[in-house]
């Protein structure tokens, strides 16, 4: 299969997901997901050039729903939720970046 | 009790108080719960005894003391996950599954304790403390839906819901010694279940035995246009064909997780395992062993989808809209400290993990990978159904371990659920059954799948077990 | 048809791929009941889905997936099994931190669009995907990394969208222009999407590449965000040409990069290169179903849809008799219709299309096929000058009636020819200078002077004189 995973791996991969690792935890993370994805070689024992991918068990198609409008939420209860708000608007810290 | 309750001859609010009597006992040793909703429950059970007495039918779990596993959103009711990250989190909306538990009579006395997001076999990994073992406090409850499996292995509820995406309704129901069922794969909506990795995810019972297990899956179960994995059916009857036996079912024991081709399956177990093909067999049916090649690679499968799934799922825990925020100077700051402080270390791992399947240059060789070998895991179960009705395993390669026992080593915990990760990976139901104990007198589960859509016959042969089991282990 | 683009830098050409992104015209959100309204207060149009709660799911809405099937037919894309994916990354104003979207298997294929003047556009793929919810920025003295906060509405979130790729066809920002208009005159017409991008319901990003004229090869490509209109699109495209060519031609290469436009300073920066762009983590939504959308169902939304401005200028300019592009004007302002019916009752084609162009941008107002047909039969049969048609055909469009009628009222009556004559010869004799320059001038004097006597005679006439008539006249008596 694929190289080993490495620190570095782990460490973009933990920048990705929005998390940030101490040394010694980068260090551990990187041994234990060395460990699963070792496991995971075991695939490589089998022929899978002419199988096809399954995404899902389900086999439905054409799952629709009639275009109507239905109840909103209330938006009190719903921004009672949040961590922080103005305006009705959720607060946030300043986005960096651009504007999409 | 439904009936008792129904009849007037018992009242609710005693079933409830009953419940909320041993609830007080034994739940500060156990650890079951997340929330206990005494006060709600008295209220819900003294409303149920009210329309009882105004001649109304409130349901077929008319005055019955559930618990849902702490991943249902509960309309008013914290929903944790057992996460730090969503620590008093009030969900405005209730799941399908709770309408469907209210609209039938139920009572929810509690929301049970879960490894953390349903990450996890043994619910040691919730942030809010570890659930024990009701019959050996000592031992691990099994997991992820630990709590709810305790709840009903203690008498704290007759009924609970758990969710199971690899095993986490039907490992721990073994190790408690309680019946737990993962449907068919679209039988039970996700509405309102916090999802952990989509497409496997199912919620499923757990109950003292058979017959009230096929009862709540009658329930819950049935199309649900809030799902659109939701399969548009009605329920199948379970409960009128439980006495039906298995006189000339074809059953086959799964060779490559019975011990003969994988290691680690207990010997204690094995021969459970070989008593309950004997009870079946003299109960009319033809057992014999056979062959699912692939069902050996769900696991490294498995933990290539599942955290895939995962690592999206959980992206929405960015401290912006609900749940736990810690601040930063930044949103993109605010986001990574908030998801480093909220999720524990499992969580963190399979984000990670499913976070690098999906990476550029990696996709191929881990997630599409995977896939490729969910078809052959399908393609093989199909040519095993061809042949039998059936199939046989064990649900957990051993009786349950003691707390802290694999909470080093990741990789030896993930292989606990070797066994029930194919009728995920495949959208089959599969169910556990208690029979008899291993040579620690806990509990030995042993796991009857059956093809999609197969529950009536896979509740025949769980009947069958039940009323041949040797003694359970005593709690 | 082989049409030679402005260059905006001598021997550069400009090549230009469009994506547009497009609102649907649906009354809920794509995968939720919540609606899908433009405005409103804050946080009011969200639901539990919308807002991405743990634990809610999606439901595909059908309407926007007719939508979607309608913009492929129209843009003559192949429709086929499609696949929802998840688009990962962060952003506070994405309520799920992914995005709903379609990856490798979207439901339009490739097709095409055609521009009014006839040449055809390559369509890459017309995808379905969700909209996300809109932030502000607020504070810090409106420079985002100075402190300050962000406030976050989801109103917008969870509104469908579909994204049409267009292939690298174009070349140049009048082209780029004409295919957004083209685009959005289909939207509207199919009522997939009403087109504003004023209100941003309609979006474009550009992708932008230079090469020096006659070069097959592609130049490295550039793509500008956070285009607001169609100048500010062809503003952003100038800008980013030269820039391009600026760098190359001081020996410098092009980054691939993502760039945003600044509509106040009138330029483009860069957000970010090829190798920093997102890992989107693409894979198959598991929470949806695939579309695969039946022959039969095809069929019916085919049947259902109107005639496209295309078919319209095709069918015009045959009626017509006249070049494709010299419809374009007529359809763009919805007229082809009038105009073909006027066409139909017997009137000169060539003189519905001038008034249509001329004489009607403001609206037809009380004006039916009829009385216009009656107005160009006065005025192609010698009774009405131009300028006196014009004048009738205004007061008919104000306050209807009919146009032979107005004329007598307004004492519009045809010239008798020798009448005319008589007047051309009397101003001939009281200008023999300006005479003899237009008979013994060039071109340019004669043309010159042609201008001065028609003036001349229309100032006698009051206007009454046919000036096509002063003109023949005017050069049977310079021939003589």
């Amino acid at each position: 299969m694929t190289e080993r995973i490495t620190p570095r791996d782990v460490a973009h991969v933990a920048e990705l997901a929005r998390l940030s690792l101490t040394d010694d935890e980068l260090e551990a993370f990187t041994v234990q997901l060395a460990d699963i994805l070792d496991h995971a070689a075991d695939l490589d024992a089998l022929d899978l050039a002419d199988v096809a991918p399954t995404a899902h068990p389900l086999s439905l198609v054409n799952v629709f729903r009639a275009d109507v409008i239905g109840p909103t939420s209330d938006r009190d209860e719903v921004l009672a939720a949040a961590p922080e708000v103005e305006d009705a608007q959720f607060k946030v810290p300043p986005v960096l970046g651009e504007s999409r | 009790m439904a009936e008792a309750v129904r009849s007037g001859a018992r009242s609710a609010r005693s079933v409830v108080d009953e419940h909320l009597d041993v609830i007080a006992a034994r739940e500060p040793e156990i650890h079951a719960f997340n929330v206990v909703l005494a006060d709600e429950a008295r209220f819900a059970a003294d409303e149920i005894d009210r329309r009882v007495a105004a001649g109304e039918d409130p349901g077929p779990l008319a005055g019955v003391p559930v618990a849902l596993k702490d991943n249902m959103c509960t309309r008013g009711i914290p929903t944790t996950c057992s996460s730090r990250i969503l620590e008093g989190w009030i969900p405005p909306y209730d799941a399908t599954v709770v309408e469907r538990l209210a609209a039938a009579g139920a009572v929810l006395v509690g929301k049970t304790n879960l490894d953390e997001f349903a990450m996890g076999s043994s619910t040691e990994n919730s942030a809010f403390g570890v659930t024990r073992n009701p019959l050996d406090t000592t031992k691990v409850p099994g997991g992820s839906s630990g709590g709810s499996a305790a709840a009903v292995a203690a008498g704290f509820v007759p009924l609970s819901l758990g969710s199971d995406t690899g095993g986490s309704i039907r490992q721990p129901a073994a190790l408690c010694g309680v019946v737990g069922v993962k449907p068919t794969y679209g039988a039970v909506s996700r509405y309102g279940l916090v999802a952990f990795a989509s497409s496997l995810d199912q919620i499923g019972p757990f109950a003292r035995t058979v017959s009230d297990a096929a009862l709540l899956l009658e329930v819950i179960s049935g199309h649900d246009p809030l799902d659109s994995t939701s399969i548009p059916a009605a329920p199948a009857d379970l409960t009128s064909v439980l006495d039906r036996g298995v006189e000339g079912m074809r059953i086959g024991i799964i060779e490559e997780l019975s011990g003969d081709g994988l290691e680690g399956i207990a010997g204690d177990v094995q021969a459970r395992l070989g008593e309950a093909a004997a009870a079946l067999e003299a109960a009319g049916a033809t057992v014999e062993t056979t062959s699912v090649p692939s069902t050996v690679y769900g696991l490294s499968a498995y933990y290539v989808l599942a955290p895939a799934e995962a690592s999206s799922n959980l992206a929405r825990y960015d401290g912006v809209r609900f749940g736990l925020r810690v601040d930063a100077p930044t949103s993109g700051d605010m986001h990574t400290a908030t998801r480093t402080a909220g999720f524990g270390d499992e969580v963190k791992r399979r984000i990670m993990l499913g976070t690098y399947a999906l990476s550029a240059g990696y996709y191929d060789a881990y997630y599409g990978k995977s896939q490729k070998v969910r078809t052959l895991i399908v393609e093989d179960f199909a040519r095993a159904y061809g042949r039998y009705d059936l199939l046989l395993s064990p649900t957990s390669p051993t009786t349950a371990f003691s707390i802290g026992e694999k909470t080093a080593d990741p990789m030896t915990m993930y292989l606990t659920d070797v066994c029930t990760i194919p009728s995920n990976l495949a959208g089959h139901p599969s169910m556990s059954v208690p029979f008899g104990v291993g040579d620690d007198s806990m509990p030995v589960g042993v796991q009857v799948l059956a093809p999609a859509m197969g529950e009536p016959a896979m509740f025949r042969a769980a009947a069958v077990l039940e009323a041949a089991a040797p003694p359970g282990a005593a709690s | 048809m082989s049409v030679t683009a402005p260059e905006i830098v001598p021997g550069w050409e400009t090549v230009i791929g469009l994506e547009v992104h497009a609102e649907l015209a649906t009354v809920t959100k794509m995968f939720s009941a919540a609606p899908n309204r433009f405005g409103g207060e804050p946080n009011t149009n969200i639901d539990p889905v919308s807002l991405g709660l743990p634990g809610t799911l999606p439901v595909l809405n059908g309407r926007a997936v007719e939508l979607a099937i309608r913009v492929g037919l129209a843009l003559n894309c192949t429709i086929q099994r499609s696949v929802f994916a998840r688009k990962n990354y962060f952003y506070p104003d994405m309520p799920k931190d992914f995005q709903i979207s379609q990856f490798d298997l979207p439901i339009n294929g490739e097709g095409w669009l055609e521009l009014a003047d006839g040449r055809r556009i390559g369509i890459e793929r017309a995808h379905l995907e969700e909209d996300t919810g809109k932030s502000t920025h607020v504070g810090g003295g409106g420079r985002i990394h100075e402190a300050g906060h962000s406030l976050v509405d989801y109103n917008r979130a969870g509104v469908p969208l579909i994204e049409i790729v267009g292939m690298p066809d174009l070349r140049g920002a009048e082209d780029a222009r004409a295919y957004v208009s083209e685009l959005r005159s289909i939207l509207v017409a199919i009522g997939a999407s009403d087109g504003k991008m004023e209100e941003g319901s309609m979006r474009v990003d550009c992708n932008v590449s230079v090469r020096p004229v006659g070069q097959v090869e592609l130049g490295t490509r550039c793509e500008v965000k956070n285009i607001n209109s169609l100048r500010s699109m062809g503003r952003a495209i100038e800008y980013e040409a030269r820039r391009q060519v600026d760098l190359l031609t001081a020996g410098e290469r092009i980054e691939q990069q993502t760039r945003h436009w600044n509509e106040d300073e009138g330029r483009t920066h860069k957000l970010r290169s090829k190798e920093e762009a997102f890992d989107y983590r693409y894979f198959p939504e598991p929470d949806l179903m695939p579309v695969e959308p039946s022959e039969e169902w095809i069929a019916e939304i085919r049947a259902g849809l109107p005639m496209l401005p295309r078919d319209r200028r095709h069918h015009l300019a045959e009626a017509a008799g006249v070049e494709i592009s010299a419809t374009a004007l007529t359809v763009d302002r919805g007229l082809d219709d009038l105009a073909m019916a006027t066409i139909d009752l017997g009137a000169d084609a060539g003189r519905v299309l001038v008034h249509v162009e001329n004489n009607l941008a403001d609206g037809v107002g009380l004006l039916t096929a009829a009385s216009f047909a009656a107005l160009i039969a006065l005025e192609t049969g010698g009774d009405l000058t131009a300028t006196q048609a014009k004048t009738v055909l205004a007061s008919v469009v104000d306050d209807g009636g009919d146009p032979a009628a107005i004329a007598g009222q307004m004492g519009f009556e045809a010239m008798d020819s020798s009448e005319l004559e008589a007047i051309v010869d009397r101003l001939i004799s009281e200008h023999p200078d300006d005479w003899a320059a237009l008979t013994g001038g060039d071109d340019k004097e004669r043309r010159k002077k042609s201008g001065f006597f028609v003036g001349e005679v229309m100032k006698a006439t009051r206007g009454q004189a046919d000036g096509r008539a002063v003109n023949e006249l005017l050069a049977r008596r310079s021939a003589g």
